[in-house]
């Protein structure tokens, strides 16, 4: 039976939005979980589903594990009342938590999840679009995402969602520049003269067969990640949020399902950015640096497919489980030290790290 | 399909356009410039230009609107009142849409738009590598000149901005 290609591409994407969408869900319960851990808590243990939570054993050991918790997590963001405050601008206050969980969702066609070695011996790769220019595209559509914390924070019209808009922005931007120029020795490297010039994604998880760029490009590794940071507007950088500052920034005045909006995108964002740094800097789906699925010859078909894809996520969520630990280990910096941090530090650090590789990938180019 | 995906991005561009221009609240006004930079991106995808398309996004919607809204939000402009337009700006509107009809009739009545290009031109946006090197070889040139002329413009915004040195 044939099925028409583009229908099979909606397939796919539901599948994976669907994916990424369950993934942010149990990242709250994990976040939950990890937070008490580290604090010396149990954490949610008491929601149990009638009937799996009745099975001898194994129910309340998933019960206390709190797996079934996302669900009334859920059901709470569905049926609280919604409330809108009259003081707000409608228009944008409905349409900031969505243009905030769109764009992460969007971001998501260009990364790649896994290979598929077929018959043929060639290697495809489990993308939903495998397009030239993905790490940009990637770039240029998340950027969009800060549009949301803005606009939310200007329609409540109050002012401490106000300043956390406007702390939202000038983070973004500062942020942006030491992001993108940290991200250039890759790029130089996979693209150095002689090789097939890309800024695929894909080519370049494959160009970590050997080093992952983790390991001989730390700088930009750590400079992109404290970026990423900033990015998610994650702790330590969560300047937009601050609750001890802002009440609650930019979301104050949501409640119930836009609230929730937010707070998926957020980790919608957090997935994403994990996903971006596994193909950046730690080799994608290589198990090992200098190990790859074909040298260890379960390469092939279908059980290479799932192994490349469970290394990646694998990976994606030790980044993830990074994320949690270090927003309930650090302190929150002041809004005055992050500036300080992106502009004087970061910045002319990443560019440095730039000049430093340039020199590095000429003379390896040149052979000396 | 591409003619109908071409006509619905024009008409949002040229729809955000028009709402830039008459939009008295500054936030609406940079919103529906951002829509407009977002559909300009879509009709470089449909050329194949996909390097241009995302940079379009990338630097114009992703940087300058963000840090056009920071300044709006920072400065907190009100909504403007209707007010009374000064006889140079009715001048100046005049002559800038006599100048624009001007253009879009002299491109409108150029051969090489009316009649099917023989062969379409290499989409060298398509590929980086090659978009890379036509920029940093054949039109190295105009690069270094719009450098210069950013570089010059950054140099003044730090002159201007810079508080005067007060001897105490």
């Amino acid at each position: 039976m044939e099925i028409n290609p583009i229908v099979l591409k909606f397939v796919y994407a539901a599948v994976v939005v669907s994916v990424i969408m369950g993934l942010c869900s149990y990242a709250v319960l994990a976040e939950r979980k990890i937070s008490s851990w580290i604090q010396g808590r149990v954490g949610p243990n008491r929601t149990a589903l009638p009937l799996v939570g009745g099975i001898p054993i194994l129910g309340p050991f998933l019960t206390r594990l709190g797996i079934f918790q996302p669900i009334p997590d859920g059901l709470k963001f569905l049926f609280k009342e919604d409330v809108l405050p009259g003081h707000v601008n409608k228009f944008y206050f409905m349409m900031a938590p969505v243009i905030s969980l769109v764009p992460a969702l969007t971001t998501v066609v260009v990364v790649p999840f896994g290979r598929f070695v077929n018959e043929a011996g060639d290697v495809v790769p489990l993308v939903l679009a495998n397009v030239n220019v993905g790490l940009l595209f990637l770039f240029a559509i998340s950027s969009l995402g800060v549009y949301g914390v803005v606009l939310a924070g200007w329609s409540s019209n109050s002012k401490y969602p106000f300043l956390g808009g406007i702390r939202a922005s000038a983070q973004m931007i500062s942020y942006e520049l030491a992001m993108g120029v940290s991200v250039l020795p890759i790029l130089m490297w996979v693209n150095a003269p002689g090789k097939e010039g890309t800024m695929n994604l894909f080519d370049i998880a494959v160009a970590q067969n050997g080093f992952w760029f983790a390991m001989w490009m730390p700088l930009s590794a750590i400079i992109f990640l404290v970026c990423l940071f900033a990015e998610t507007n994650r702790l330590p950088f969560d300047m937009a949020e601050s609750e001890t500052e802002l009440v609650s920034g930019f979301h104050t005045e949501y409640s119930s399902f836009k609230f929730g909006l937010f707070f998926v995108g957020e980790y919608a964002h957090m997935v994403i950015g994990s996903c971006v740094f596994t193909l950046l800097f730690l080799g994608g789906w290589n198990p090992l640096p200098f190990v790859t699925l074909e040298s260890l010859g379960m390469g092939q078909g279908i059980l290479g497919a799932v192994l490349s894809v469970g290394i990646f996520l694998g990976k994606m969520c030790a980044m993830m489980f990074f994320f949690m630990w270090i927003r309930w280990t650090l302190p929150r910096f002041r809004y005055d030290q992050v500036m300080k941090l992106g502009w004087t530090i970061l910045l002319p650090l990443s560019i440095a790290n730039l000049i430093l590789y340039i020199f590095i990938i000429y003379y390896l180019d040149t052979g000396l | 399909m591409t003619d109908i995906f071409f006509y619905i991005f024009s008409i949002v561009a040229l729809a955000g356009a028009f709402g830039v221009v008459i939009s008295r609240n500054t936030v609406n006004g940079a919103m529906c410039l951002i829509v407009t930079f977002l559909s300009m991106s879509a009709l470089f995808v449909l050329l194949e230009a996909y390097f241009l398309a995302v940079i379009q996004v990338l630097v114009y919607a992703g940087a300058v609107m963000v840090l056009f809204l920071f300044i709006i939000m920072l400065l907190d402009v009100e909504e403007s009142a209707a007010r009374k337009t000064s006889v140079y700006t009715w001048a100046a509107s005049v002559i800038a849409f006599g100048i624009l009809i001007v253009g879009v009739v002299a491109i409108y009545s150029a051969d090489s738009i009316r009649t099917k290009a023989e062969s379409l031109p290499e989409a060298s946006g398509a590929s980086l590598k090659a978009f890379g090197y036509e920029l940093f070889t054949t039109y190295l040139l105009p690069m270094q000149l719009t450098g210069f002329l950013l570089l010059i413009a950054m140099i003044g915004v730090i002159a201007l901005s810079k508080k005067a040195k007060v001897d105490s």
